[in-house]
């Protein structure tokens, strides 16, 4: 990474990102991620590289000069300029509904960034066990997370507890299946929501309590979380960790909003 | 640099002037939080101004005596959404600071569950800022900061610290924690000032 900035967290470690600023990147390939979703790769001209869980924006010009930005999490991490993202598309979205369907290889997509330095995780940064919880799209900075650990060998305990509504809709489903299958596993947890897998074990229905608790790393092992989904999920989720003895400040959150 | 997105129209042809640059107009409230909404009963709630000389404290009820304003304003989040023409009560930071003697010129907002922001002095005073608890007519949400929150409408939202329990006088602008985590010390939305 070429230039770096130092911050010190909540927990009072330093650690580095990647400076921001605007770069052009190129779209390299886009498919089909879910029915409703499309992964986008892109070769980002003078990206940094950025940190597993790092967003960026986006920003699409009209004819006229009318601007439309939007945050998006980034699927990859490490040094390199080829840039992941895994984009929604939202019913009355101005962006997201371009991005998934009109985007092409070969077009070109302004992009500022890395941005955030607070929902994080760094391969080897702090010896304790990891917790992601995700709720639909929430999954992936949430994947970014997971696949760098993969990649750098690192041994942390790591679970993911993934809220989707149906098999359809998994984001990086045979990604998240390899992590989960290598010899220092990803602990993979899948709820659905609407339509579960023939021979699912339990119906389909949103996360509760119990299933919160069972399935994930208990406080008195003292986990970082990472919770990424709608605000109702966060808000839900987050809540009921503290009231299970989770340190609020070992607890980080993302959102995406409705718009 | 900008440059023309292939295939990209818009939806909107109408640009509002309240709207600055980057900003799109939401009717929706949304939440942007680092961590977990903090619980906090009126009962227990504290707000306290730290200077060089000491502290000034006011609970709950002592809070609600002081002179409370009727506030109409713009709010701009730093993540792409403004809402126009919000309506809120709270208590201005001239009401507050009219009880302090401090030459101190910076301070730290510090909130229940440890968040951080840092604003100038000079741009609180003056009807620039407030101690707000109630939106909309209603008592402020925990989600969206409540019992109470800074009210900074002319900064990004992030300096509009939820869950606000004191401000601390300092002698130099130090970063809070977001402004350790990427984002601009300042944050003008009409400059656009989000990230450094």
């Amino acid at each position: 990474m070429s230039e770096t900035v130092g911050t010190v967290d909540a927990t009072g470690g330093i650690r580095t990102v990647p400076r921001a600023g605007w770069h052009v990147g190129t779209v390299t390939a886009t498919n089909r991620e879910t029915p409703n979703a499309s992964r986008l790769e892109l070769e980002v001209d003078g990206w940094p590289g950025n940190a597993p869980g790092q967003h960026l924006d986006v920003r699409l010009t009209a004819p006229d000069g009318y601007t439309a930005t939007r945050s998006y999490s980034i699927a990859s991490s490490g040094d390199s300029t080829r840039v992941v993202l895994a984009v929604d598309k939202l019913p009355d979205g101005e962006v997201s509904p371009f991005l998934v369907d009109e985007l092409r290889e070969g077009d070109m997509l302004e992009v500022h960034g890395p941005l955030g330095a607070f929902f994080v995780w760094r391969p080897g940064a702090e010896p304790r066990p990891v917790q992601l919880i995700a709720g639909g799209s929430g999954v992936v900075p949430l994947y970014a997370i997971a696949n760098a650990r993969a990649e750098a060998g690192d041994e942390t305990p790591f679970r993911l507890l993934y809220s989707v509504r149906t098999p359809d809709d998994v984001y990086f489903a045979r990604e998240l299946e390899a992590l989960a299958g290598t010899s220092d596993p990803l602990r993979l947890d899948l709820v659905y929501t609407r339509r579960a897998p023939d021979g699912w074990p339990t119906p389909p229905g949103r996360i509760t309590r119990e299933v919160l608790e069972a399935a994930v790393v208990p406080a008195a092992e003292h986990p970082l979380v990472y919770v990424c989904g709608s605000t109702g999920f966060v808000e839900r989720v987050a809540d009921w960790l503290v009231g299970y003895g989770h340190d609020a400040r070992s607890i980080r959150t993302e959102r995406y909003g409705g718009t | 640099m900008s440059f023309i997105t292939r295939g990209f129209s818009g939806r909107s042809r109408e640009r509002d002037e309240r709207l600055p640059p980057g900003q799109t107009l939401v009717h929706d409230f949304p939440v942007l939080s680092a961590g977990p909404t903090p619980d906090i009963d009126t009962a227990d709630w504290e707000f306290t101004v730290r200077t060089e000389s000491g502290a000034t404290s006011w609970n709950w009820d002592e809070f609600m005596s002081l002179k409370i304003d009727d506030v109409n304003t713009d709010i701009h989040c730093v993540t792409h959404w403004s809402k126009l023409g919000t309506s809120w009560r709270g208590v201005s930071l001239d009401t507050i600071f009219e009880h302090v003697e401090t030459e101190l010129d910076y301070v730290m907002a510090h909130s229940y569950g440890g968040y951080t922001t840092n604003v100038p002095l000079d741009e609180l005073l003056d009807g620039k800022a407030w101690v707000a608890f109630e939106f909309d007519g209603e008592p402020l949400d925990p989600e969206h900061g409540g019992p109470a929150r800074l009210l900074v409408p002319h900064l990004y939202f992030w300096k509009s610290a939820k869950w606000v329990r004191g401000l601390e006088m300092m002698s130099s602008d130090e970063p809070g924690f977001w402004e350790q985590n990427g984002y601009h010390i300042h944050g003008d939305p009409w400059k656009e000032e989000r990230y450094w």
